[in-house]
């Protein structure tokens, strides 16, 4: 038997079983609307598990489930190492977002990462203290600042409504998943010309423990082939 | 295994070869205040180390190192000169790479005593070296102390030098500066910023906490770089000269010589670099056969400013070092609260040195 995790909730778990759907693998919820259960039609041996898309990576790294549907931002950021425990099989084309560094539009100084370290530079002589970016992506946010050189700033932690930090003076400057970039400008802020960390989509992972059975092996080859991915 | 009674056992007989030498043997807290570690070396120290909260106290940290604690003891203790030892676990978060230990014991000896930087150099080095005697160990060193002044010595303004400064610990975006410094050419952004009537035109509200006055502010300086001439290409070139020696130390030494002749600024430094080399032969050390590498040492914590060393297992370059060491003397201004004293030390980790036997 093999487990699929898929977003238990909204478009992303709907467009999730249109995906499955139009490559010949029904997905469906189960019982009630209220109930988390679901069901599968098209494929032997595969079971559907509804669970949180952030919850996703996490079981997947541990062997709970086997394969599972989510945003390639969130394996990079919930998983160390993430291409040595899980391994995408095939992007699905939706649920796109980008990772973005933003800044606010009057730092009309400001469009580059280079110009973003020198003013975290001069803001910390001026203020003491460094400088704030508001995110929930901690890590994906810290790997790419340390890549790019970027110095004298510091995360803090906003579960929502980042872009409203800046104005409520708790951030100088935001990491966050913008689509459109509308709530971005509405909020006064603005993309950094060099300041895209990931641009994510919901994507099929597969997860590389090893405890795999020879038959769930063989579980896995045959839904590849159906899905042709 | 990094803390079985065999790496215990050889943690005590290292520490007492240290105290034998005159060190005081000190002990320093396992849960340190994060705010210092955070202040010293940014965001980084988060994936790095084992940082959590206290309720009352804040952040605390696991200590990643002795280094900080040790600085601080000294600096309220005002002695000096003074050689510390200790010998404790720390504790480093392993994103990467699952095989390397996150908690391990390490093994200091530290020396505060500015009357001689370089005869405190080799002092540390020789004990250090003498702790892994007779092992198949590889010493590489360096010295970032030449690279500084060599930066401090060009021809540009003090913006561009502070900023280079600011990132000698970040080879990539030193190289990204170094290359537009040395081009005179500027993004299109900023041309664009530049040329403007009113830079402010197209600006959204004022909101956050960087006001326009800084805005202002960092727009002049942008123009002042902008009418600076760019930093001559020789002087680049001597940079690159410097970050891409790979000797022995004495072929070093005498290529610097020369490199010296055209930047006279890093002539102290060099002078330096031979009174440590001469007082390391005195030593029994083989200076002769030292390897020396211009660019050893960026890549670390941030906090070595003058002589760096490492010892590798002979045979295995790419395991983790086996003992590492450096001059940190920034590193006690900044924590001395306007006083500094000469520092250098360096720590052995004894699981890695019994593993190489």
């Amino acid at each position: 038997m093999l487990k699929l995790g898929v977003p238990s909730k909204g478009r992303l778990m709907e467009k999730t079983f249109d995906w499955f759907g139009a490559r010949g693998i029904g997905l469906r919820k189960s019982g009630s609307d209220r109930e988390y259960a679901g069901a599968v039609d098209g494929i032997d041996g595969l079971e559907l598990v509804l669970l949180s898309a952030g919850e996703i990576p996490r079981e997947l790294a541990a062997g709970n489930i086997h394969l599972g549907v989510t945003g390639s931002d969130l394996v990079r950021e919930k998983l160390a190492n993430w291409d040595a425990r899980v391994a995408a099989l095939a992007p699905m084309g939706f649920g796109g977002a980008d990772l973005i560094v933003a800044v606010p539009q009057a730092w009309v100084d400001v469009s580059t990462l280079d110009d973003l370290d020198a003013a975290a530079a001069a803001f910390r002589r001026t203020h003491g203290f460094r400088l704030r970016i508001a995110t929930k992506y901690h890590r994906l946010v810290r790997e790419f600042l340390r890549e790019q050189g970027v110095a004298d700033y510091q995360l803090v932690d906003s579960q929502g409504a980042t872009e409203g930090t800046v104005k409520n003076e708790t951030a100088e400057a935001i990491a966050d998943i913008t689509s459109t970039g509308e709530t971005l400008r509405a909020n006064g802020l603005k993309i950094l010309d060099d300041g895209l960390i990931h641009a994510s989509q919901a994507t099929l992972f597969r997860g590389r423990r090893r405890d795999w059975t020879d038959e769930q092996r063989a579980k896995l080859k045959a839904l590849q082939m159906i899905l042709g991915v | 295994m990094p803390t079985s009674p065999e790496t215990l056992t050889e943690a005590r007989r290292l520490r007492d070869l240290f105290a034998a030498k005159g060190a005081q043997v000190i002990k320093a807290d396992v849960l340190q205040p994060a705010g210092t570690l955070l202040d010293l070396y940014g965001e980084d120290i988060r994936a790095r180390s084992y940082v959590t909260s206290d309720p009352l106290r804040g952040e605390m940290v696991l200590r990643p190192d002795f280094t900080v604690p040790v600085v601080q003891m000294h600096m309220e203790s005002r002695a000096d000169p003074a050689r510390y030892t200790y010998s404790g676990k720390v504790f480093r978060k392993q994103e990467t790479d699952e095989s390397r230990a996150n908690e391990y014991v390490q093994v200091g000896y530290e020396v505060f005593d500015g009357q001689n930087p370089a005869a405190a150099d080799a002092e540390v080095f020789a004990a250090i070296a003498e702790g892994l005697a007779g092992l198949p160990v590889r010493a590489a060193t360096g010295d970032i102390g030449v690279l500084m002044a060599a930066v401090r010595g060009l021809r540009t303004t003090d913006g561009r030098k502070a900023a280079l400064l600011r990132h000698i610990w970040r080879p990539g975006r030193f190289r990204a500066l170094m290359k537009r410094f040395g081009s005179g050419q500027m993004p299109s952004a900023r041309a664009a910023l530049l040329a403007a009537d009113d830079p402010f035109a197209d600006a959204g509200p004022d909101i956050g906490l960087r006001s326009r006055k800084e805005v202002a502010a960092r727009i002049d300086a942008l123009r002042a770089d902008a009418a600076a001439a760019p930093i001559a290409s020789e002087e680049i070139a001597l940079i690159d000269a410097i970050l891409a020696l790979r000797e022995t130390a004495p072929n070093v030494l005498s290529a610097l010589r020369d490199i010296a002749v055209d930047m006279p600024a890093i002539g102290d430094a060099v002078a330096g670099m031979d009174a440590r080399l001469d007082a390391m032969a005195a030593r029994g050390i083989d200076v002769a056969n030292l390897e020396f590498e211009g660019s050893y040492g960026r890549t670390s914590l941030e906090y070595y400013d003058g002589f760096v060393f490492g010892f590798y297992a002979a045979d295995r370059p790419d395991h983790p070092p086996v003992a590492t060491g450096g001059r940190y003397d920034a590193l006690t201004a900044q924590l001395g609260q306007g006083r500094a004293v000469p520092a250098v030390g360096g720590v052995i980790r004894p699981d890695l040195a019994l593993g190489v036997r």
